[in-house]
């Protein structure tokens, strides 16, 4: 056993290795500190590397198995996005504003890992405060993608995604409000899942629109993210909209097969703005997928095209409120020398966020404003009934429906230049389902210039099992998801 | 929809964010352009459409009435810019 690749592992293999005493978790531990100290510095994944803590967890972690004592993620090393509370370890959310924020408490996606053994290497970097597809907002620099450093690896979840592809960490956390885990998935290659709203608890996840965020698992096989949902998921009492509904075992029917399988395939996924490499690439797949006994069936979502639109009031308005309390007083960053209150409020606020977050903010207040409300928030949310209603019809005929995750590849730093609205059509596949609340996933099925494409799949709600078994037999009949970018091997 | 620069001073000032003097042109002009997005709302069809508030319709949740967290003050003060005895320090704000 060559014990030098052990970062071409996947999850499940790591976890066989372990068993098997192929290798430890300290060895396999300071095998990727050791990628992330020689390989980082290109790409910027990690905002902070928690090298120490994860060498004592990993020892802690091998002594435990040693014992017999062998939980789900015993020494296997995962790294989380810097939007998740981890007690005593900085997290910054990509803001200056949080640049000093050391949480005294775990989120409960933190929790979780901890409690099934696994091994923090560090926290990755995003867009600030999430709000962002290209990681080009964070404050501690934009990350490279690793199938292109010139290129974007997408975002908010940049850090994730690329940790992932570089091979810098098996799998990581990441959270989707508007398509930030799927999206980056796609452009790094990687295989993404959010699931369902209510189904991974967002308490410790520094809240952006808290009726769209959610939670979910990124690794390079859906396998992989079956056993990362299997911790992740859980009914939380400390977040009042967690879901109190048993978490089933999303490996047991990973293996069924797909004869059946009825998929739709919107018409809107496949219009104007879709680049034809990516289109190309999306219905190559669904052939595959027809090849093991699926069925496709044409549907339409009419009103997605009022996704963006619904989603640019609804966001920035639950942002504008939710962001109000950094305010320099409790934690973070504060001015110097204010000279009152109102001073302190002010700079504080506009020396601590970057410029999309303070745009999202305005957005956001304008529309909540006195007079404007109901022609704004509420149209927002009457329009948001609608799509999730596209969505009801649809899943009366087909058990899954698939497109497109990202109209084109990851395209190349400050290509969206200072078109906020440029940047925001970018997640035009991915929104609706944060709207509707339905899970979502993207799964890495070929290359437009040496350049990954993902497929989409929506199914229903708490779905998760059905979307991670159509994901996985089509791994097993494709290897996109197993290509590296070059120089990683 | 017109934004101009007057609103966005107001809408700064009503969220507490100071806007630097030599990008709100950019920043109206950036406003200008997502409102407009947004604006596609007006012409969808909503009558008689109950607005959206959770994805599954799910109701607030209530807990029990009991004391589940324990005093956690000075780990709370201890990552606070300014404090004193117990208390946040802000800068006076009655004379």
């Amino acid at each position: 056993m060559d014990n030098s690749i052990m970062h071409n592992k996947t999850i499940a293999e790591i976890i066989t290795g372990l068993n098997a005493g192929e290798f430890s978790s300290v060895e396999l531990t300071q095998h990727y500190l050791e990628r992330i100290q020689r390989l980082d510095s290109t790409y910027n994944s990690f905002i902070s590397v928690t090298d120490e803590a994860a060498l004592a967890r990993a020892k802690a972690a091998d002594q435990q198995r040693a014992a017999g004592n062998i939980s789900a993620f015993c020494g296997v090393p995962i790294a989380h996005k810097d939007i998740f509370c981890t007690n005593g370890v900085r997290t910054s959310c990509g803001s200056k504003m949080l640049d000093n924020f050391i949480p005294p408490y775990d989120a409960t996606v933190v929790e979780n890992f901890t409690n099934a053994g696994a091994v923090v290497l560090g926290k990755t970097n995003m867009d600030e405060f999430a709000m962002g597809s290209s990681n080009e907002t964070s404050f501690y620099g934009p990350v490279k993608n690793p199938w292109n450093i010139n290129t974007v690896p997408g975002g908010s979840s940049g850090g994730s995604a690329t940790a992932v592809a570089a091979h810098l960490a098996p799998g990581a956390t990441a959270t989707d409000t508007g398509g930030s885990i799927r999206q980056p998935a796609a452009l790094c290659g990687v295989t993404g899942l959010k699931p369902t709203y209510g189904r991974v608890s967002r308490w410790g996840m520094i809240a952006f629109a808290s009726s769209l965020d959610q939670g979910g698992p990124m690794a390079r096989t859906a396998e992989d993210c079956a056993l990362m949902l299997n911790v992740m998921a859980s009914f939380d009492p400390k977040d009042s909209t967690s879901i109190d509904r048993a978490v089933p075992d999303y490996t047991t029917n990973l293996t069924q097969a797909l004869s059946g399988l009825k998929i739709g395939v919107p018409t809107e996924y496949f219009e104007e703005g879709l680049n034809p490499g990516t289109e190309q690439a999306v219905r190559d797949a669904l052939t595959e997928l027809e090849k093991q006994g699926a069925t496709l069936v044409s549907i339409s979502l009419p009103h997605n095209k009022l996704a963006v639109p619904a989603y640019y009031v609804i966001a920035p308005a639950e942002a504008s409120a939710n962001l109000s309390r950094f305010d320099g007083v409790r934690y973070g960053h504060r001015c110097e020398n204010p000279k009152d209150l109102r001073d302190l409020y002010m700079r504080t606020r506009g020396e601590g966020f970057g410029d999309e977050v303070k745009r999202r903010i305005l957005v956001g207040a304008y529309c909540l404003s006195t007079g404007y409300y109901d022609a704004y928030y509420r149209k927002a949310q009457q329009v948001r009934r609608l799509i999730k209603q596209d969505f009801v019809d649809a899943f009366e005929t087909v058990d899954v429906i698939m497109g497109p995750t990202s109209p084109s590849p990851a395209f190349e730093f400050g290509a969206k230049g200072n078109d906020p609205v440029a940047m925001y059509l970018e997640d035009i596949y991915t929104i609706a389902t944060n709207l509707a609340g339905l899970p979502g996933m993207s799964v890495p099925c070929g290359f437009v210039d040496k350049k990954p494409v993902g497929l989409q799949l929506i199914g229903n709600y708490f779905d998760e099992g059905r979307m991670l078994n159509i994901a996985h037999q089509f791994q097993q009949a494709t290897d996109w998801h197993k290509q590296s970018p070059e120089g990683i091997e | 929809m017109t934004i101009e620069r007057a609103d966005i001073e107001k809408l700064a000032e009503l969220a507490r964010i100071e806007i630097n003097e030599a990008t709100i042109t950019e920043t109206t002009q950036s406003i200008a352009d997502v409102l407009t997005l947004v604006d596609q709302l007006q012409a969808a069809d909503t009558e008689g459409v109950e607005p959206m508030a959770h994805p599954t319709d799910a109701i607030q949740r209530l807990r029990a009435d009991e004391v589940t967290e324990t005093n956690r003050r000075d780990a709370f003060q201890a990552i606070a810019p300014a404090t004193e005895a117990g208390l946040y320090l802000v800068p006076k704000v009655i004379d």
